[in-house]
């Protein structure tokens, strides 16, 4: 699972390029999002503009490489799709994660 | 992966959507986008389709992890049958029976707990209860039978 690397603002930008987080591709992803990640700045921004489906296992390993992140980094969820929202809304896990309409929303909103 | 509906004839209401795979998890993604894609488009709004595949997607995972326990080759037979007022789905396979002979729960876990105490599994059940109706599971001669209903075109 490519992933596309940003650093803006203070932010890293980490867009999603397969557009399924499912049973087939969690483990990897939660793996490849994790790399990224580790010793990064104060805020991740997790970009699902591409992502037209997830599923439980998928919405696991967002909450899997949050767990991973330093106590001092936070994972934020932006551009997501109408059937992603729903599986966040659902499961109560919107209550969990900053979830914003878009990336610049999200650097905008986060303050360190 | 949403697709323009095309111009074409009313939808054939009745027809059966049968499909047999293995338990393996590639597998068990093709075969849910291979039933969607069956479904007419014109019958099904984007939602509505998305809805059924998550739902499908939870069931048939939870098979091959659970009732199979990982194993590859375990037999599963998917029916959608689609009709005006929803979508009447069997699923059905020859592994383990559910614990206890029932559904799980699917309640919600408590979230207001630290980051490395939140839950990482136990979202499918919540789903599938939350978006299906007249859930019903049975254990008959060896195999797992489970029936759920899918409103669609509702507000």
């Amino acid at each position: 699972m490519p992933l596309r690397q940003q650093k803006m603002g203070g932010a890293l930008v980490l867009a999603v390029t397969d557009d399924r987080i499912d049973a087939v591709s969690s483990i990897r992803f939660k793996d490849e999002v994790a790399a990224a990640a580790r010793g990064g700045p104060s805020q991740v921004v997790l970009d699902l503009s591409r992502v037209e489906f997830i599923d439980s296992s998928g919405l696991g390993a967002i909450v899997a490489v949050m767990k991973v992140l330093s106590p001092e980094q936070q994972l934020d969820l932006a551009n997501l799709a109408p059937i992603v929202d729903k599986v966040f809304r659902l499961t109560r896990m919107d209550s969990v994660f900053a979830i914003y309409p878009d990336v610049q929303t999200a650097i905008r909103a986060h303050v360190d | 992966m949403s697709i323009d509906p095309p111009t074409r004839p009313a939808p054939q209401r009745s027809t059966l959507i049968r499909l047999v795979l293995n338990s393996a998890p590639e597998e068990v993604r093709a075969a849910v986008q291979s039933v969607i894609l069956q479904l007419d488009p014109v019958h099904l709004r984007p939602d509505e389709r998305s809805t059924l595949e998550l739902v499908l997607a939870e069931i048939v995972n939870n098979i091959a992890e659970h009732a199979y326990s990982g194993r590859p080759d375990g037999w599963i037979e998917i029916s959608v049958r689609p009709q005006p007022d929803g979508i009447s789905c069997r699923i059905t396979d020859e592994g383990q029976a559910m614990p206890g002979g029932k559904l799980p729960s699917g309640l919600f876990q408590d979230l207001n707990v630290p980051t490395q105490d939140l839950p990482e599994g136990g979202f499918g059940w919540l789903l599938i209860k939350d978006l299906t109706r007249d859930l019903d599971y049975e254990r008959r001669a060896g195999r797992n039978h489970l029936r759920f209903r899918m409103a669609i075109g509702g507000v």
